[in-house]
């Protein structure tokens, strides 16, 4: 199946993929503007489902790496993905066919769209997330066993750093984020290089679908005075984790990280009670009273009570009125090798178990509706 | 030595005059189409009335939403030029993308991104480009352009670029007014950007309104400085105003709680602005409103201006009583209370009869809702107690009671105890608070960069970064002794490991010899 991006898909997936960043990941709003401009012009995206993509296919992620507060000063020129993507091709002798999304959750939700309307290439239905994480290994290419390099970035003057061979993913990050700030904290980004065939063994389906029709059900109870959070809680899969009012942050820096802590007071039902939730640029765990309720994997999205925008780990303050969305992880999250990456051990909490939160990831529905359909 | 403090508003222009935090005299007065001649009636009015030569005030002090309504009504724009330094980066978004094509069309003449600005580090993104700005100094003679906004990539942070090219363009383009973004807003370039073009669109107005202000003043014999308040509180000289109007905006709001604080003496409560037909509270924190934390939206266009967090709810003196009380809002017979509401012969229930009825509150004839059963009036007091006990509740930052502030006309709906408050304060002047604020304004000074701690420790970073808000604050007119620390953000910069921090400091104090 493949389907055209106009833009109101463009305006859906923003607001989705702000919620499902989890916290962090970069305001998208940057990207919507500059894809939005390239469809004005008369550019076009085409979206494939990742079952129609040729199992030869050459097939790249590509996005953008580096700080999100560079971004918001240092606007992107637009292409430094798409000149590291050109690199990679030149090393490689091949020419590219796909691009596919490294991380849903965020800014890196759009950059991918852009690069494909500029390329004119078509984007795979599908990312290595389903959410927002904050390192490259937490994909799930490389934690199914896709090789990071060969690996390309490329700056706003187009300096390009070609990684041809590096150990793992582990080592791609270290070295990726060394280069990135040389590159004045924000960079464009090619890598990994998978076939079609290998795409489809580790790729999180759907997840472009899922973002636009949860941003799409935001927006349409936004209009109609329905419930924004409900309508986000039905297409994800989630439920009310909590509902309160920020008492309470707490910020520090350690290792390039934005590590901390939100306290909430809660409200309504969940007067009388507390919810903690700490971060590390996205949220990774919600103590209730005390007691653990979520973690990651599974999504801890922090919404405004009554809109359902995202309010993100660098805006939220003091007094805001916010309702809590626990959105259980895509099963492709919730393997062992996957846990041994993004479970809550991996962020440094080796006493607290992953205990999964009930329900199915929204793009594992639609991924099941459709193996359903075509059957 | 009397302060002069005024207030234009929409609907109405108030003045007071102000003796060390004492009123001696207040007026209201309708705001005119030209402005001056409400000035010139309201001071007017608050001369006559205390035993005061125009030569004992020391400085007037004047808010406005003038600039805001230009700019909300689109008329008096200028057309100007919006310049960025930045190439080769920024051009995913070009400038003013995201605006509305009613406003865009009114207001830029030319865009253009030129070669300049710097990373977050400090070495420059690109040399500035003469022979660019030679041809585009040509290209504003030729247009006739005579406002321009310059912007450049992290310029609140290295100001340089912006500075040369302003220079440059003033000396080769005659009768040209540039603005400086960095005068203006904080870190993030679209925002910054969009308020500096809101800013040099407003320019030519503003030189014309500002002029007008003073000559209003000094027809009255008034020869004190004049200043303007700003969106954050705090005052600018009439002389910068002129050239920086946009840092007018919002400042309605932000009067309004800073009179309120000042009124109550209280410096952290929760303020209830009570109208005819919504309440409006918001909360004062270090005796400033607390700011929301979402980009403000004026006009159409995103800017980075902290409006107060203020939260509306449809609760007023006006509001409808459902038939059993359960309901009071938010349909409101609004301002035809003082025909429409039962106690001055009209035929609707509304909340300001149950204030009376229950004894809350006397006006009117009391003897109209005598007949209302007492359990009516019971249960639609509880209903108004329970809105705004919610209200309170949605604001305050701790648990536990704090102090409420109310003001407005519909104040008499606040009962004396109301749930979370530890008291419920009703100031005197409640009703011209927003030039009362106006009149205690203080002046401030602002950093925000982003530094790299490698190199250099927390601390020293920290305290520059304090030393040179402060510097700023005197720089603009506060007595050195006075100046202190008000705000203080250190935010690391997220998903970056050369341990860069994003450090924001605003210092307050007084005005020199106010």
């Amino acid at each position: 199946m493949v389907w055209e991006l106009d833009e109101a898909c463009v305006e859906a997936l923003a607001i989705g993929a702000g919620i499902l960043g989890t916290g962090g990941g970069g305001n998208p709003y940057y990207g919507k503007l500059y894809v939005r401009r390239l469809l004005r012009e008369g550019r076009r995206v085409y979206i494939v489902a990742p079952e129609d993509v040729p199992d030869d296919a050459l097939v790249v992620s590509v996005g953008g790496m580096g700080a999100p507060t560079i971004g918001i000063e240092r606007i992107h020129r637009g292409d430094e993905p798409l000149a590291a993507l050109r690199a990679l091709e030149q090393y490689l002798g091949q020419s590219v066919t796909h691009l596919v999304p490294g991380e849903i959750g965020g800014a890196n939700a759009l950059r991918p769209l852009a690069v494909a309307a500029l390329a004119e290439l078509p984007v795979v239905d599908g990312d290595g997330m389903g959410r927002a994480f904050p390192e490259l290994q937490m994909d799930t290419f490389a934690i199914y066993g896709i090789s990071a390099t060969p690996a390309a970035l490329a700056d706003i003057e187009h300096n390009i750093v070609l990684f041809p061979r590096l150990r793992d993913a582990y080592t791609l990050e270290r070295y990726a984020r060394a280069v990135t700030v040389q590159m004045g904290g924000a960079a464009g980004f090619a890598f990994p290089v998978m076939s079609g065939t290998e795409l489809r063994r580790v790729v999180i389906p759907y997840t472009i679908s899922l973002a636009v029709q949860l941003g799409e059900a935001v927006l349409s109870a936004r209009k109609e005075h329905t419930d924004p959070v409900a309508a986000a809680l039905a297409v994800t899969g989630g439920s009310l984790l909590f509902y309160g009012k920020v008492i309470d942050v707490e910020r520090r820096l350690s290792a390039g990280f934005a590590r901390g802590t939100v306290r909430l007071e809660g409200l309504g039902e969940d007067r009388g009670s507390e919810l903690q939730i700490e971060f590390q640029n996205e949220n990774l765990i919600a103590r209730r009273d005390g007691q653990v309720i979520a973690t990651v994997p599974d999504l801890i999205c922090l919404v405004d009570q009554e809109t359902a925008e995202p309010v993100t780990t660098e805006v939220v303050r003091y007094g805001l009125r916010i309702a809590v969305l626990g959105i259980p992880a895509p099963a492709m999250l919730r393997t062992p090798e996957a846990l041994a990456v993004v479970g809550p051990a991996a962020f440094g909490y080796r006493d607290v178990a992953y205990h999964p939160l009930p329900g199915t990831y929204g793009g594992d529905r639609l991924a099941a509706e459709r193996s359903a359909t075509t059957q | 030595m009397a302060r002069l403090g005024i207030d234009v508003g929409g609907t109405n222009t108030d003045a007071v005059l102000l003796d060390r935090g004492e009123v001696l005299a207040w007026a209201k007065h309708p705001t005119t189409p030209d402005v001056s001649s409400g000035i010139l009636a309201a001071v007017r009015d608050v001369l006559g009335q205390a035993p005061l030569a125009p030569s004992e005030i020391s400085a007037v002090m004047l808010g406005t939403t003038h600039f805001t309504n230009a700019v909300v009504q689109r008329r008096d724009l200028a057309r100007s030029a919006v310049i960025r330094l930045g190439l080769p980066a920024t051009t995913s978004i070009p400038p003013l993308e995201d605006w509305p094509d009613d406003l865009r069309d009114a207001v830029a003449e030319l865009t253009v991104i030129l070669p300049g600005g710097h990373q977050f580090d400090g070495r420059e993104i690109s040399p500035l480009d003469w022979q660019a700005l030679k041809q585009l100094a040509e290209e504003l003679r030729r247009r006739g352009v005579d406002t321009a906004a310059v912007t450049a990539v992290f310029s609140p942070a290295i100001p340089t670029h912006e500075n040369a090219v302003a220079e440059f363009l003033t000396a080769h383009v005659p009768g040209l007014r540039v603005t400086c973004s960095r005068e203006i807003g904080r870190i993030g370039l679209l925002e910054r950007e969009n308020a500096a073009a809101l800013n040099a669109a407003l320019v030519p107005l503003a030189e014309r309104t500002v002029r007008a202000f003073q000559q209003a003043l000094s027809r009255l014999g008034l020869e004190a400085p004049l200043y303007l308040s700003q969106n954050d509180g705090t005052l600018m000289t009439a002389e910068f105003a002129a050239r920086y109007p946009v840092l007018t905006f919002a400042s309605g709001p932000t009067n309004s709680m800073r009179g309120a604080a000042v009124l109550s003496g209280l410096s952290d409560a929760i303020v209830l602005d009570v109208g005819g037909t919504t309440t409006d509270g918001g909360a004062l924190v270090n005796g400033f409103p607390r700011e929301a934390s979402f980009a403000v939206v004026i006009g159409g266009v995103r800017t980075n201006f902290r409006m107060p967090d203020v939260v509306s709810i449809g609760l007023g003196g006006g509001s409808l009583v459902g038939p059993d009380g359960s309901t009071v809002g938010p349909q409101s017979v609004g301002y035809r209370l003082s025909s429409e509401a039962l106690v001055f012969g009209g035929s609707r229930l509304t909340a300001s009869d149950i204030a009376v009825a229950a004894r809350r509150a006397r006006f009117g004839d009391p003897s109209r809702v005598a007949h209302l059963p007492t359990e009516l009036v019971r249960q639609a007091l509880a209903t108004i107690d329970q809105r705004l006990a919610e209200l309170v509740d949605s604001l305050k930052t701790t648990p536990g009671a704090v102090p409420v502030i109310v003001v407005g006309g519909g104040s008499v709906l606040v009962p004396d105890h109301l749930e979370g408050a530890s008291e419920v304060i009703r100031p005197p002047h409640a009703a011209v608070a927003n030039a009362i604020g106006a009149a205690i304004a203080q002046v401030s000074g602002e950093i925000d960069r982003i530094v790299s701690l490698e190199g250099q420790t927390r601390e020293a970073a920290l305290a520059a970064a304090r030393a040179d808000a402060c510097r700023a604050a005197v720089a603009a007119g506060a007595d050195p002794a006075s100046v202190t620390v008000v705000e203080l953000e250190e935010i690391p910069i997220a998903y970056l490991p050369s341990n860069a921090v994003r450090i924001r400091v605003k210092a307050v104090g007084d005005l020199r010899g106010g």
